[in-house]
């Protein structure tokens, strides 16, 4: 196994954990202010479809992204106002969320199979990015694989620091006492389900416009639950995402290079490691119940009415 | 301020209405789609929801494709009821259709209708070891069986694929993905002569009883239903919360496991690359249309069934793309979810209060 082949494994790794990163982050402020959305896969595949159109109709990768976003945090109102106004059970919602996802972004996306666009530009700084090893492994990359990092610090910080992060957290753990002292609480879910949403549809752009720059139908492939599971290993905090994300992002990566590294393993088995993984990280961070009790936010799935 | 209030008591009446609420609104939707689409709406309302079931075939391939969706939506509808969250149906389908397969390869010369019996029992085993690993986790380690049972299907799908492209391709079959074609002995007999329903639409009927006997009339039902509508009050009494989970998952495993024999079994012949159409998830719809009632599940996977066979003739006859299906599908969730507002709460009218009149 030759350097290069490593430090490309590597560099692939990190584009592969971007999507991760930027869906389980929405995902965990959703989460931290008391909302379980499972949609998180149907609002990819939306956000990826719709950032696809963008950017092949205007050549510009930046409005594709922009319109993900925006899709993302459209498709996802659908699921607020159901679950935060009509009280429907979140579980349901989300469920219906991801297969309305599904089929609309291929229904919608019927017309694009087998076009191209150009991938998102990459990082060119005029002496660093030629470093040998250090030049591809931190300055060659496309502007999103930075940028995820800037989100989960700036949530981080929002989160974990500010005045906001405070009262976000309130509505997660005790909507009710939140209510008493006169926040918002419905207004604010609200916001930070279309703030997941947002992210999920940047997440489902990423995979298109810069993992493989073409559309295929459900090209998720489980990413968007996999970002579920991340926001549980990473026990509702920022920071372990990015662990998390780029944990998983090599191994998604393991079976493109699988024959590369030599092994003898038929790709099927090499391409269930994604699946196999999260459910051993599951196992490994749930088994301690005190885990789970400690961090998982105490409204976490409930409904609340203002009434 | 709020125009709405909280009804006293669930309205019963609504439970049965909402799902025809849903049902209407996404019927007009699909009008305004079609019109959009540059169809005419009756037109294509006749191929699409008339046409599939006015003749004696149709009705066949109608109760032929609603056969996986009851199995595998009474399944989950038990689930439901207890609050365990079975979401990897597709995946129990698929290894349930594997396991009936490889009897069903292995017993090639064997002329009995043991083998046929023997694919059915497999497929359930099969289904049901593949829902006890997030029952398992669920109980042992406290994993959420929403996230497990759906990496499992990915997991069940590359285990079809890998076994389609090696170990189990047919040989002669010109390098297709696909298995050796099933022996006369292998396949479920045909209910009525010229159509393709099957022995399977007979067991989901009886899936269907024993679902509404086991919920409504036995104490491990019973168990269920308060874990699901007050989990405090079932702890106090003392009912086991895994027992529900291996309970729920076990049921709902092995009905999606029959499914997946009833396929290769069925219509289908042999094992392919893929076996099902995304059943597993469309039941999950079909047991909340249903009501999480056995039969009322029942007539969900009619309608379900109905969209699909729908969606084909479409597809056929108007060139509309196949993904339709799956947009109506998540849009009848979505309605009836919000129909079932209506359950819980009221419209409260705003009248102003008449002058009381004076006593004569």
């Amino acid at each position: 196994m030759s350097t290069n082949y490593l430090v490309a494994f590597l560099a692939s790794t990190a584009s592969a954990a971007t999507p991760l990163i930027l869906a389980s982050t929405g995902e965990l402020v959703v989460e931290r202010a008391g909302v379980l959305n499972l949609g998180v896969e149907g609002m990819m595949l939306v956000g990826a479809v719709s950032g696809f159109a963008v950017t092949l109709g205007t050549g510009s990768a930046l409005a594709g992204l922009a319109a993900a976003m925006l899709a993302g945090l459209l498709i996802s109102l659908i699921f607020a106002v159901l679950t935060l106004s009509l009280q429907t059970n979140q579980v349901a919602t989300g469920l219906a969320l991801t297969m309305f996802g599904v089929g609309l972004s291929a229904f919608s996306g019927q017309s694009f199979v087998g076009q191209s666009v150009p991938p998102l530009p990459h990082l060119a700084l005029p002496v660093l990015s030629d470093l040998p090893f250090v030049g591809a492994l931190l300055f060659r990359f496309d502007g999103m694989v930075y940028l995820s990092l800037l989100i989960v610090l700036a949530v981080e910080l929002l989160l974990g620091r500010s005045r906001y992060g405070l009262i976000i957290r309130a509505i997660g753990e005790s909507p009710a006492n939140a209510h008493a002292i006169g926040y918002p609480v419905v207004a604010l879910r609200y916001a930070m389900v279309a703030f997941g949403g947002a992210m999920a549809g940047l997440a489902g752009a990423y995979l298109c416009l810069g993992l493989t720059p073409m559309w295929v139908q459900g090209m998720t492939a489980g990413r968007g639950w996999i970002a579920l599971a991340l926001v549980v290993f990473a026990t509702w905090k920022p920071r372990r995402l990015i662990l998390g994300a780029y944990l998983f992002g090599g191994v998604t990566v393991l079976q493109f290079h699988g024959q590369g590294f030599g092994l003898p393993i038929p790709s099927e088995f090499l391409s269930m490691l994604p699946y196999l993984a999260t459910i051993v990280v599951l196992v490994l961070i749930c088994r301690n119940p005190k885990t789970i009790l400690l961090n998982k936010p105490m409204s976490l799935g409930q409904s609340f009415r203002a009434d | 301020m709020s125009r709405f209030e909280a009804r006293p008591v669930p309205s019963r009446l609504m439970m049965l209405v909402s799902p025809l609420i849903a049902a209407c609104a996404m019927l007009l939707t699909s009008t305004l789609l079609f019109y959009a689409l540059g169809q005419s709406p009756l037109h294509a309302f006749y191929v699409y929801f008339i046409e599939p079931a006015s003749t004696g075939y149709g009705i066949g391939e109608l109760l032929l494709k609603a056969t996986p969706l009851t199995l595998c939506g009474v399944g989950l509808a038990v689930g439901f009821r207890a609050n365990v969250f079975n979401i990897g149906a597709d995946g129990q389908l698929t290894m349930g259709a594997i396991a009936g397969a490889c009897v069903a390869l292995y017993f090639q010369n064997v002329e009995s209708y043991w083998v046929l019996v023997l694919m059915l029992l497999a497929g359930m085993a099969a289904g049901m070891a593949w829902a006890a690993i997030p029952a398992l986790l669920r109980t042992r380690f406290n994993t959420s069986e929403i996230l497990v049972s759906l990496m499992l299907v990915y997991v069940a799908y590359l285990t079809l694929s890998y076994l389609v492209h090696g170990p189990l391709r047919d040989p002669n079959g010109f390098n297709f993905p696909q298995s050796r074609m099933f022996g006369e002995y292998a396949m479920l007999p045909l209910l009525v002569e010229g159509l393709r329903t099957n022995l399977a639409f007979f067991l989901a009927l009886i899936a269907v009883a024993a679902a509404w006997f086991f919920c409504s009339r036995t104490f491990a039902g019973y168990r269920m239903k308060v874990s699901g509508m007050a989990g405090a009050a079932a702890s106090y009494a003392g009912f086991s919360e895994s027992g529900n989970i291996w309970l729920a998952l076990l049921i709902s495993g092995g009905l999606a496991g029959l499914a997946g024999v009833g396929e290769v079994a069925g219509p289908i012949g042999q094992l392919q690359a893929s076996v099902s159409p995304g059943y597993g998830f469309a039941a999950i719809i079909v047991a909340y249309v249903g009501r999480l009632q056995p039969l009322g599940v029942l007539l969900a996977a009619l309608l379900m069934s109905l969209l699909y066979i729908g969606g084909e003739s479409a597809q056929i006859e108007l060139q509309l793309p196949a993904a339709i299906t799956d947009l109506f599908q998540g849009l009848l969730l979505f309605y009836l979810l919000a129909a079932d507002f209506f359950i819980h709460y009221r419209f409260k009218p705003t009248f102003t209060p008449k002058p009381a009149s004076p006593p004569p």
